[in-house]
């Protein structure tokens, strides 16, 4: 009886994203494909105890979420011509393919549908993190900081919008795949950047979020092979996530990269990491990802050389800043110049962002005041460290900006 | 728009006021300040003294029922209040969790109801 349950939450857990994906494609009808599948793995919770788990979970929940939703196209009919829905749920030959457990994986084209650009892009993430991973409303809210009512709002008018304005379940041409995978990519890295606490001030009110990107970067990554940005970006999360235990000590204190041991890092993650950049560059088409992944594997190259190249360092945010000049980008050259070339080199950099761009953002006032403490310039530096602390959200990096500060 | 950020601060928070040395809570505050002035958000706020100093008065069939204390007990107690001006509520809440009581009390947001200001302050 135990067992039957934890089959029905591992078979929820591992496919989830498979099964909606597939359900959700075959009627465009997002909300409704999720509700047939929690009533398929409520049915599975009272019937697998009792009558032994199926030999095929994954097919049997299936079946059982697509009677559910051919039911739901049968009461809609009376409104609605859902001939088409009813014939396309009821076809035979898809329903055997399925009883076989050979149903395709469609959660790359869930992706795509998640950042169409008819979808508001402050909404792709949530959308990929509730629909194709089950991250419940409450949480994405938490992670988003909104309500959890207005995310659960927010979130249902967007699956209205995908069924009714008709949004293909597809993988774009060729022609338009460039832009509508950098949307996806994007996407997936926000999830990921929710759930990290990297550079000094990054909040961590969303940990754990970090695990469920890298799967959606897998996902994308395992569909498109062929795009050196979806390995780039796979790259780009592998480096952060074998570092991730260095980052805080045992009492939680934050530990910025240049002081954590290397021997803390995770050699089989930066292993996966350096063979997907790898296969990357050698495509030779650059991106903002592929880029960003070169950064994190200079830094873990320390683990063997016991130095870091900052002058490569600064030369790919250089080419970044070129490609895509973030905030977050400058700053980040700004810090690795000053290393490579002295406090002065970094602070002339800042000295050219505009102060109006960054009244809120606390990673440029956490480097300025590094660099003018480094500087010797005492004042200027608890100026900035007070900015960069008022604009801290995450106590724990509160903690120590307030002791640099001293 | 205007929001206000009612400021719900512990026990310790409070004790926190009275500590003669520098303390890491009242410098994150500080900081907290400058931030929200550097940023053009801040309208206006003050910080309370503590619930003990309170008195709650109310009316009953005509007569003053003055009393001791909060008019509501609860764990955490109004240790102050800031009025910002910002783009949305986002931006409020941004703010709200920027401030060094959310992570020991709460920060409770609402627009300022500027309809309503308006009805009452021309007769």
């Amino acid at each position: 009886m135990e067992d039957a349950h934890g089959t029905v939450e591992a078979v929820a857990r591992a496919s989830y994203g498979r099964l909606l994906a597939y359900l959700s494609s075959e009627t465009r009808d997002v909300a409704g494909a999720e509700d047939a599948l929690s009533d398929a793995l409520v049915a599975a919770l009272t019937s697998w105890p009792r009558d032994g788990v199926p030999r095929q979970p994954e097919s049997w929940l299936l079946t059982a979420a697509r009677h559910r939703l051919i039911d739901q196209a049968r009461r809609r009919r009376v409104r609605d011509d859902h001939e088409g829905t009813l014939q396309r749920l009821a076809d035979e030959s898809a329903a055997t393919e399925a009883e076989r457990g050979a149903f395709p994986d469609r959660r790359a084209e869930l992706l795509f549908v998640c950042a169409h650009p008819a979808i508001e892009p402050g909404l792709h993430t949530p959308l990929m993190l509730q629909i194709v991973l089950g991250v419940d409303a409450a949480r994405i809210a938490q992670a988003f900081l909104v309500p959890p009512a207005t995310m659960g709002q927010r979130l249902v008018r967007a699956k209205r919008k995908i069924r009714e304005a008709g949004i293909p379940f597809e993988v774009p041409q060729e022609r338009e795949l460039p832009e509508r995978l950098d949307a996806v990519l994007e996407a997936i890295y926000a999830a990921y950047d929710l759930g990290r606490d990297e550079a000094a001030g990054i909040d961590a009110r969303a940990q754990g979020l970090g695990d469920e990107a890298v799967w959606l970067a897998r996902v994308i990554r395992e569909r498109l092979p062929e795009e050196p940005e979806a390995r780039g970006l796979l790259a780009l999360m592998l480096f952060c996530e074998a570092r991730r235990a260095a980052r805080r000590t045992s009492d939680g204190r934050f530990v910025p990269l240049s002081e954590q041991d290397p021997a803390a890092w995770s050699s089989p993650a930066i292993r996966e990491a350096e063979a997907e950049l790898g296969a990357a560059a050698r495509m030779g088409r650059v991106g903002r990802f592929q880029l960003e992944a070169a950064i994190q594997s200079v830094h873990v190259d320390r683990a063997q050389t016991g130095r870091t190249d900052w002058e490569a360092i600064a030369g790919f945010y250089e080419h970044l800043v070129r490609l895509a000049p973030t905030l977050g980008a400058r700053v980040a050259q700004a810090a690795a110049l000053a290393e490579a070339r002295g406090t002065g080199a970094g602070l002339a950099v800042l000295d050219t962002i505009d102060r109006a761009a960054v009244s809120t953002y606390q990673p440029f006032w956490a480097v300025r005041a590094h660099l003018l403490r480094q500087a010797g310039e005492a004042d200027g530096a608890a100026e900035a460290y007070d900015r960069a602390i008022g604009l801290t959200e995450d106590p724990a990096t509160r903690r120590f900006l307030l002791e640099r500060r001293g | 728009m205007k929001y206000i950020m009612l400021i719900c601060e512990t026990a310790q928070n409070f004790e926190s006021r009275k500590t003669a040395g520098p303390d890491p809570y009242i410098a994150a505050w500080r900081a907290y300040h400058k931030a929200l002035v550097a940023a053009g958000a801040y309208v206006g706020g003050a910080p309370l003294k503590d619930v003990a100093t309170a008195t709650t008065v109310r009316l009953k069939d005509g007569r003053r029922h003055v009393q001791d204390g909060p008019f509501a007990e609860a764990k955490e107690q109004l240790g102050g209040f800031i009025i910002v001006d910002v783009p949305s509520l986002d931006a409020a809440l941004e703010w709200a969790a920027r401030c060094p009581a959310a992570a020991t009390g709460a920060v409770e947001v609402r627009p300022v109801d500027v309809g309503y200001h308006d009805t009452y302050d021309e007769p």
